[in-house]
């Protein structure tokens, strides 16, 4: 009992230790980060955080991300139900196959799309906006959430369809007033995955865009880049970007196991 | 049983036409590349299958291809049995539980070029913990930036700290699932723990394991952004991986037939391996 314990507390500080070290280096400054090694800063500065909510450059980039993720859970999670409930509950021509090919989209290489994407959206006039990278990101994060709320709708007898139709209810006022009610876990794990591959990609929400729409982590890289080497002002940046992400799991903490699962235990 | 009910494609029709938009079109314009030639100003030469050949028989491609290879093996092979050796250690309940799940989950929603910089400070040898630790205290030389080894190294500590709680957040999905009545038959039958272990609790888990499996397999064989950040490829041509070396002739050469050509032959390479270990994993079950 007394090893497995060992096993996971050694586990989570290894993957503690990274972000660790990223958190100290968010307060120490440029000085001591370039003059060597140190486990602990000497000096706490908060420039960093500063200089990120004080420059629109920075602060926009969040918000930006935060947008564009939004928009695309809301159309990846509101397409994907209907979808889903035609997949646990009919049989129809093609159906397999489709279901199939939509999976095969998830396991495109990012970077096969990325110079036909930007042509693409360049002209239909979608480029740098949030809802073109919204989008995009459907291409992989549609198939997911189909996949995952397929998985929770199936759990649901099918007796309930049949009672709401001996009861006379219609099927939009059914599907919305008695069947969304019984899979909202599923929704929200579908809603999760969405936002957490939606903020986490980075390849097709950097190539789509170049100035109005850029993403936190990509105004991150660029500026990095562009002022000279400011480890202190990327490790916060860097910090930031993991906030919004440890908030979402914190909400869906107890779903989450099942989550992974894609409700399919 | 479901019902036979041909209107149900009004159903799935909004799904459709979104990610036919997004795949069909974009495939299409990489179909068109591959098979043509340019001299730039937008003139266009139909080359036949030229390019395909090209790709298939240059030393470039199949030494990116034999990187990508060995990468994702090596991913596979620590990344499976390490995550299901930590969801078998893991409490069934218990205040614990949501707290290791959290903290667990937490590289999986950092943005991935944010993963490749992190390693980045983390790793450097002067005044990162790791690289530090490495060359000071325990007196191992390490420079991730002039030694292909310590690369591949950083490369692969990197993918095993970011997505082994993936395989574990499954692995433990399909531990909790199973009943505690089996592990009393277990016990009055004697069983030993490697018997519980190969008879009651792979087999519980072996549907989530088939969904890690091919999420491990899909998402390290197309790993992009954090190596490119950490590494960008190097030192030399040492760690550039399948998508590297496809954006570096893509954007960086702007080579639109050969990129296109070697797109295709990417995504068909991940699909038949995608499929050849669903059609193993799923063989024994019925249909």
């Amino acid at each position: 009992m007394k090893l497995r314990a060992i096993a996971v507390t050694v586990y989570i500080l290894f993957l503690m230790l990274p972000i660790y070290w990223l958190v100290i280096m968010s307060f120490k400054t440029t000085n001591e980060i370039l003059s060597g090694f140190s486990p602990w800063p000497q000096v706490w500065t908060t420039a960093s955080y500063r200089t990120i909510f004080t420059d629109p450059t920075w602060y926009s980039g969040y918000i930006n991300s935060i947008s564009y993720v939004t928009i695309n859970t809301a159309i990846s999670v509101v397409a994907a139900l209907p979808a889903a409930y035609a997949f646990s509950r009919y049989r129809f021509l093609g159906d397999k196959h489709l279901f199939f090919w939509l999976f095969t989209n998830r396991m495109a290489p990012a970077a096969v799309f990325a110079l036909p994407f930007l042509q693409l959206y360049y002209a239909i006039g979608l480029f740098d906006t949030h809802l073109g990278v919204a989008l995009a990101h459907c291409l992989f994060n549609i198939p997911l959430a189909v996949w995952i709320l397929e998985g929770f709708m199936s759990g649901v007898p099918k007796e309930l369809d049949e009672t709401a139709y001996v009861d006379g209810y219609a099927f939009p006022r059914f599907f919305l007033t008695i069947f969304i009610p019984n899979i909202k876990a599923g929704i929200g794990v579908a809603a999760f995955f969405c936002f957490m591959f939606s903020w986490v990609e980075m390849l097709l929400s950097k190539t789509l865009t170049s100035v109005q729409a850029k993403p936190i982590a990509a105004v991150m890289t660029r500026t990095a880049s562009t002022s000279g080497y400011e480890l202190g002002l990327l490790a916060a940046a860097g910090v930031l970007t993991i906030i919004p992400g440890a908030i979402v799991i914190w909400f869906v903490r107890n779903y989450i196991a099942k989550g992974f699962a894609l409700g399919r235990v | 049983m479901r019902t036979v009910n041909q209107h149900a494609w009004w159903f799935v029709l909004p799904v459709l036409l979104l990610v036919a938009f997004n795949a069909l079109v974009p495939l299409m314009t990489v179909v068109n590349y591959s098979v043509q030639e340019t001299f730039g100003n937008n003139v266009f030469f139909w080359s036949g299958l030229r390019w395909f050949e090209d790709v298939m028989t240059s030393p470039r491609f199949h030494a990116a291809l034999g990187r990508q290879l060995l990468f994702t093996g090596l991913i596979l092979l620590i990344e499976v049995p390490l995550g299901v050796a930590i969801a078998l250690a893991m409490p069934r309940s218990g205040p614990w539980v949501s707290v290791c799940l959290v903290l667990m989950a937490l590289p999986l929603l950092i943005p991935w070029n944010v993963v490749g910089a992190m390693w980045n400070i983390f790793a450097l040898p002067d005044i990162g913990l790791l690289g530090y630790a490495l060359n000071n205290w325990l007196g191992i030389p390490y420079n991730y930036t002039q030694n292909p080894l310590a690369a591949w190294f950083t490369i692969v500590l990197m993918d095993v700290w970011h997505w082994t709680s993936l395989v574990v957040l499954l692995a433990y999905a399909g531990l909790v699932s199973i009943p505690d009545a089996y592990y009393q038959a277990a016990k009055i039958d004697g069983a030993r723990p490697w018997a519980v272990f190969r008879y009651i609790q792979l087999p519980k888990m072996k549907r989530v394991l088939t969904i890690a499996i091919l999420l491990r397999f899909m998402d390290s064989f197309n790993i992009y952004t954090e190596v490119s950040v950490l590494t960008g490829g190097g030192p030399g041509n040492s760690t550039t991986l399948l998508s590297i070396d496809l954006v570096k002739i893509a954007l960086g050469q702007f080579d639109l037939g050969r990129a296109a050509a070697m797109s295709l032959i990417y995504f068909l390479i991940t699909l038949l391996v995608s499929w050849i270990f669903y059609a193993v994993m799923t063989k024994d079950e019925p249909s």
